[in-house]
C-alpha cells in the first residue's frame, strides 16, 4: 500500500507532462494540417529545401 | 475525329489539335501539348527538375495560359511597400513573411510543386503549404529576393499566387481556436484522471478508506482540478463578469459559481481535513460544457469557410488611364484607385470597383451578383458591379465606388455579423437559465442559512450539494448541443446553416418558393437539339464548336466540345455572334439577324421540330447549315425533391423572371400547381409580401442577388451553391452543392430539432425541480448530487445526438430524401 505514496504523485506528474506535450504539439503546428503529412511522406523528396542538387540540369527554355 | 493527336495534352490532359505542334521533352521522350501556355509551364516544371510531379499528381493541371508581358510589369507592383501593408509582416530588417492563397491546386503532387519552385527562389527562407486550405506561408530575404519574384516563381508553373489578406483576421482565429481546444483538453484529462482517484472512495464508501489514503486521494485530485478552474473555466469567468457587468445574469454565472463554489468549498474540505470533495464534479462540469461549445463553434466555423473567400474575388490591379487627357494607361493597386477614376477593363477581366460605363459596349457576366448566366449587355451610362466579369470587349468605368463601399464589400460585411447571430431559441434559454440562477443561488443561500442555524456542521456540504446537483449543465448544455448536432447532420448532406434563427425558423414554414434559373434548373444552357440543312451533323457541330472556341459567352459553353476543326481570323461581334474561317471559308454563327447579315440566302423559319429555347444559327456567305436549339435543362432530382416537400405537406411555388411559356411548361413538368412568370425583382417581392400577408410562412430558395430582396423577406432563405459564391451570402443556408433532395431531409430535422431542444429543456427543468428540493432537504449525498448532474448532462447530450447524422457519408448518399428521417 506504501507504494501509493509514490504511485499517485506520478500519475499526477503524468498528467501534467501529457498535457504540456499536448501543449508543445499543438503549438508547434501539428494540429494546422492534417492532411499533409500523410501525404508528404509518401514523396520522395520531401524536404522543401532540399532542390538545389537538381538544378544542374537546368536547360534555358526553348518555346517554339 | 482523325484529325485529333492519339495522346491528350502532357500536362493539362485536354485534347491536342493535330494541326499543332507543341511538345515537351519529358524522360527522353517527346510528349505532346495543346498549347504554347501549356508548353512554357511543362518544361519550367521539367527544367527545374521537378519532373516527378508528373508522375505523383492524380488528375492532370489546368490548362496554362501564357504568361503576358504585363502581368509581369504586375506582379512588379506587389513589391510595393504600402501594398504590402496588408499582408506581408517583416523582422525589422530583410526577413520578410507574408501569406499567400495559391489557385489552381488539385491534389497533394500540386502542393508539391509548389513548394519545390518557391523554395528554389534565391532568397527564400522557408515555405509551406496547407493541404486543406491551400495557404502558403512563405518566408524570404527582402535583400536578395522580391515577393514578385516569389509570385512569378509560381505563374512560371501554371498556377496563381495572390496575397491572402484576411490571413491576419485568421490568425487571430486559429489562436481562440486553438486555445478552445486546449481548454477542453486539459479538462478532459483531468476529467479522466481525477475521475481514477475517485472512483476508489465511491466503491468503498469515505468512511471505510484509511484517512491517509483519502487525503492522498483527494490532495491528488485537487492537484489536477486547480488547472482546470485556474485555466480551462477561464472563458466562463470572463463572459459572467461581462454579464454581470450588463447586470444580467447569463448562463455563464451559475457555470462560474459552482465551478468556483464546490472548488473553494472543496479545498476548503480538504484543508480542514474532514469531509466530501467535489473535484470530480467540477473537472467533469467544466470538460462537458466546453466539449459542447467547441463542438458549436466548429460547426459555426465550417459553416462560414465556405463564404470565406469572397472578399478575395476582386482583381488586385487595375488598368487606370491617367489625367489629362486619358491617352496613358498605368498599373495601379486596386486600393489605390478613388472615385472618378477612368478605369479599363479588358475582355475576360474582373471588373475591380463599382462604377458607370463611360465607352465601350459589352456583356457582362453578373452570375456571381444575379445568379443569371446569360451575360448582360452593357453600354454607355449603364452601372456595372465590382466583381462581375466582362466578357466581349473592352469598357472604359468611371469608378463610383472603391474598397470597402462596393456592393461587394456590403454583402461581405454582412455576412460577417449574420455568423456572428445567436439562434433565437438559445437567447430564450438563455433568459430562462438567467432566472434559474437567480432562482438557484437564492435557494442555495436560503439552505445554507437553514443549515447553519439547524445544523452548521452540514450547512456547506448541503449548500454544495445545491448547487452542485441544480447545476444549469443540462440546461445550458440542452440547446447548443442539439443545434450543434443538427448543424453538423446539414453539412454533412450538403446544407450549410450561416443564420443562427435558420433551423428554428425552418419548422413553422408552410410555403416553399422556388426560383427557376439555377434552382430548378441547372442554370447553364445545353445543346437540346441541332437541325441541319448543308452538309453532315458532326462537321456542323465541328464548326460550331471550333468558332465557339473563341468565346467566353456562356451559350459558347454549350457548343463547346472536342474537334478537330481549327478556326483562323475570328472576330467577336458583340451581341451578334461570331465570324471565322476554316478552311478557306467564311462562316458565321450567331444570332438568327447577325448571321442572316452574313448570308446570302433567305434564312429559313426555325425547325418545326425544335424544342422551345435559345436558337443559334450557323451559315456561311451563301448557305444556311445548321440551327442548334439550348437550353437549360432540369435539375435531375427537382422533380423528387417537389414531390417529397408537397407529400410533407408544403405548398410549393414557382417564382421566376422567366418567359411564361418556360415557367408553365416546368411547372407542369414537376407537378407545381402556383407558378409567377416574367417577375421583376419587385414583382418577385409583391407575390412574397402577398403570401405573407395571407399567414404563410415561406421560404425562399435561389441562387442569386436578384432574388436579394425576396431572400431577405422570406422567413427562411436558402442560396444555391453552384459556384455562385456571392449569392451565397445573402441565405440563411447554403445548399452547397446544389442537391435539392436535401430539402426535404432539412426541414424534417428542423422540426425533430425543434422536438429535441424542448425535451432536453423539458427534462433540465423537470430534473432540476425534483433534484433540488431533495438536495436541500439534506437528503442527497455529494456523490450522488454530482452524479445525477453529470447524468443529466449527459442525458441532455445523448438526446442532442440523435440528431447527428447516424452514419458517415457514405450511407448518407444512398438515402433518399423521402426516408432520411421516419
Amino acid at each position: 500500500m506504501e507504494s501509493l505514496y509514490l504511485l499517485i504523485p506520478l500519475s499526477v506528474l503524468l498528467v501534467f507532462l501529457i498535457g504540456a506535450l499536448f501543449w508543445w504539439s499543438m503549438r508547434s503546428g501539428q494540429f494546422d494540417d492534417l492532411e499533409g503529412p500523410a501525404h508528404r511522406i509518401l514523396q520522395d523528396d520531401d524536404s522543401a529545401h532540399a532542390v538545389s542538387s537538381k538544378k544542374e540540369i537546368e536547360t534555358p527554355k526553348t518555346p517554339d | 475525329m482523325n484529325d485529333i493527336a492519339s495522346a491528350p495534352c502532357f500536362h493539362c490532359g485536354e485534347p491536342v489539335p493535330r494541326n499543332l505542334n507543341y511538345t515537351v521533352v519529358y524522360r527522353d521522350i517527346p510528349r505532346p501539348v495543346c498549347c504554347a501556355g501549356c508548353q512554357s509551364v511543362a518544361s519550367s516544371i521539367i527544367d527545374a527538375g521537378l519532373a516527378d510531379y508528373y508522375e505523383q499528381r492524380e488528375q492532370p493541371a489546368d490548362r496554362a495560359q501564357p504568361l503576358p508581358a504585363e502581368l509581369q510589369e504586375r506582379l512588379r507592383l506587389y513589391d510595393d511597400p504600402a501594398l504590402q501593408q496588408g499582408f506581408v509582416t517583416g523582422d525589422g530588417s530583410n526577413g520578410r513573411e507574408a501569406a499567400l492563397l495559391i489557385e489552381g491546386i488539385s491534389c497533394a503532387a500540386c502542393i508539391w510543386l509548389n513548394e519545390r519552385q518557391i523554395a528554389r527562389v534565391p532568397g527564400v527562407r522557408e515555405v509551406s503549404i496547407n493541404y486543406t486550405t491551400h495557404r502558403a506561408r512563405v518566408r524570404w530575404d527582402n535583400s536578395k529576393t522580391q515577393l514578385s519574384d516569389i509570385l512569378k516563381a509560381v505563374a512560371d508553373i501554371g498556377y496563381h499566387a495572390q496575397p491572402y489578406d484576411r490571413a491576419r483576421q485568421e490568425l487571430v482565429a486559429d489562436k481562440t481556436r486553438k486555445s478552445a481546444l486546449f481548454r477542453l483538453w486539459v479538462a478532459g484529462l483531468s476529467m479522466m484522471q481525477v475521475m481514477m482517484f475517485t472512483v476508489p472512495i465511491y466503491i468503498n464508501g469515505i468512511e471505510d478508506i484509511a484517512p491517509q489514503w483519502l487525503r492522498l486521494l483527494q490532495w491528488a485530485g485537487f492537484m489536477l482540478t486547480l488547472p482546470v478552474v485556474l485555466y480551462s473555466a477561464w472563458p466562463f469567468y470572463v463572459s459572467s463578469w461581462r454579464d454581470a457587468r450588463r447586470g444580467r445574469a447569463g448562463m455563464d454565472l451559475p457555470v462560474s459559481i459552482g465551478v468556483l463554489a464546490a472548488f473553494a468549498a472543496s479545498t476548503w474540505t480538504l484543508i480542514a481535513g474532514h469531509g466530501e470533495v467535489y473535484f470530480d464534479s467540477v473537472s467533469m462540469f467544466v470538460f462537458l460544457l466546453l466539449g459542447g461549445r467547441y463542438l458549436e463553434s466548429r460547426a459555426r466555423r465550417r459553416a462560414g469557410a465556405a463564404l470565406d473567400d469572397l472578399a478575395g474575388m476582386l482583381p488586385a490591379f487595375a488598368h487606370r488611364q491617367t489625367a489629362p487627357d486619358y491617352a496613358q494607361i498605368e498599373e495601379v493597386a486596386v486600393i489605390h484607385l478613388r472615385p472618378d477614376d477612368r478605369v479599363l477593363v479588358k475582355p475576360g477581366e474582373i471588373i475591380p470597383v463599382d462604377g458607370v460605363v463611360l465607352q465601350g459596349q459589352s456583356s457582362v457576366n453578373e452570375a456571381l451578383l444575379t445568379g443569371e448566366s446569360a451575360p448582360v449587355s452593357k453600354a454607355e451610362r449603364h452601372d456595372v458591379t465590382a466583381g462581375t466579369v466582362n466578357l466581349d470587349s473592352p469598357l472604359i468605368i468611371k469608378t463610383t465606388h472603391v474598397g470597402e463601399s462596393t456592393r461587394l464589400a456590403g454583402i461581405v460585411r454582412l455576412l460577417d455579423g449574420a455568423l456572428a447571430e445567436k439562434p433565437r431559441i438559445a437567447q430564450v434559454a438563455d433568459k430562462i437559465s438567467g432566472l434559474f440562477v437567480a432562482v438557484l443561488l437564492g435557494v442555495a443561500l436560503l439552505t445554507w442559512l437553514f443549515w447553519q442555524w439547524h445544523d452548521p456542521q452540514h450547512a456547506l456540504p448541503i449548500a454544495i450539494a445545491v448547487l452542485v446537483i441544480s447545476c444549469p449543465c443540462a440546461l445550458s448544455l440542452a440547446t447548443p448541443a442539439a443545434l450543434t448536432a443538427a448543424t453538423g447532420h446539414l453539412a454533412l448532406r450538403g446544407l450549410l446553416v450561416s443564420r443562427g434563427h435558420t433551423l428554428e425558423t425552418m419548422t413553422d414554414v408552410t410555403d416553399i418558393v422556388f426560383d427557376k434559373t439555377g434552382t430548378l434548373t441547372q442554370g447553364q444552357p445545353r445543346l437540346i437539339h441541332t437541325a441541319v440543312w448543308y452538309g453532315e451533323p458532326e462537321r456542323a457541330a465541328g464548326i460550331a464548336a471550333a468558332l465557339e472556341a473563341h468565346s467566353e459567352h456562356p451559350l459558347a459553353h454549350a457548343l463547346s466540345r472536342e474537334t478537330a476543326v481549327f478556326a483562323t481570323d475570328v472576330t467577336n461581334h458583340p451581341g451578334g455572334g461570331l465570324t471565322g474561317m476554316i478552311d478557306g471559308t467564311g462562316y458565321t454563327i450567331g444570332k438568327l439577324q447577325f448571321v442572316a447579315a452574313h448570308c446570302a440566302a433567305a434564312p429559313p423559319g426555325v425547325p418545326a421540330d425544335a424544342p422551345a429555347g435559345t436558337h443559334i444559327w450557323l451559315a456561311c456567305a451563301t448557305k444556311w447549315i445548321a440551327c442548334f436549339t439550348l437550353a437549360d435543362s432540369v435539375r435531375p432530382e427537382a422533380a423528387g425533391a417537389v414531390q417529397a416537400l408537397q407529400k410533407q405537406g408544403y405548398t410549393v411555388h414557382l417564382l421566376s423572371g422567366d418567359h411564361e411559356a418556360a415557367v408553365a411548361d416546368l411547372a407542369a413538368t414537376l407537378g407545381i400547381a402556383s407558378h409567377t412568370a416574367s417577375a421583376t425583382p419587385a414583382g418577385k417581392l409583391k407575390v412574397m409580401q402577398q403570401l405573407q400577408r395571407s399567414g404563410k410562412k415561406v421560404m425562399m430558395i435561389g441562387d442569386g442577388v436578384n432574388d436579394a430582396p425576396v431572400l431577405a423577406l422570406a422567413h427562411v432563405s436558402v442560396a444555391m451553391g453552384s459556384g455562385v459564391d456571392i449569392a451565397q451570402a445573402t441565405g440563411d443556408a447554403v445548399l452547397y452543392d446544389s442537391k435539392l433532395d436535401v430539402l426535404p431531409m432539412a426541414l424534417a430535422l428542423a422540426r425533430k430539432t425543434r422536438k429535441v431542444i424542448r425535451q432536453n429543456l423539458a427534462w433540465a427543468l423537470g430534473y432540476n425541480l425534483v433534484a433540488l428540493p431533495l438536495a436541500v432537504c439534506g437528503l442527497v449525498t455529494p456523490w450522488l448530487a454530482s452524479l445525477g448532474m453529470a447524468a443529466s448532462s449527459l442525458l441532455v447530450v445523448g438526446n442532442a445526438l440523435r440528431l447527428a447524422a447516424p452514419g458517415r457519408l457514405k450511407h448518407n448518399k444512398k438515402t433518399t430524401a423521402d426516408q432520411g428521417l421516419a
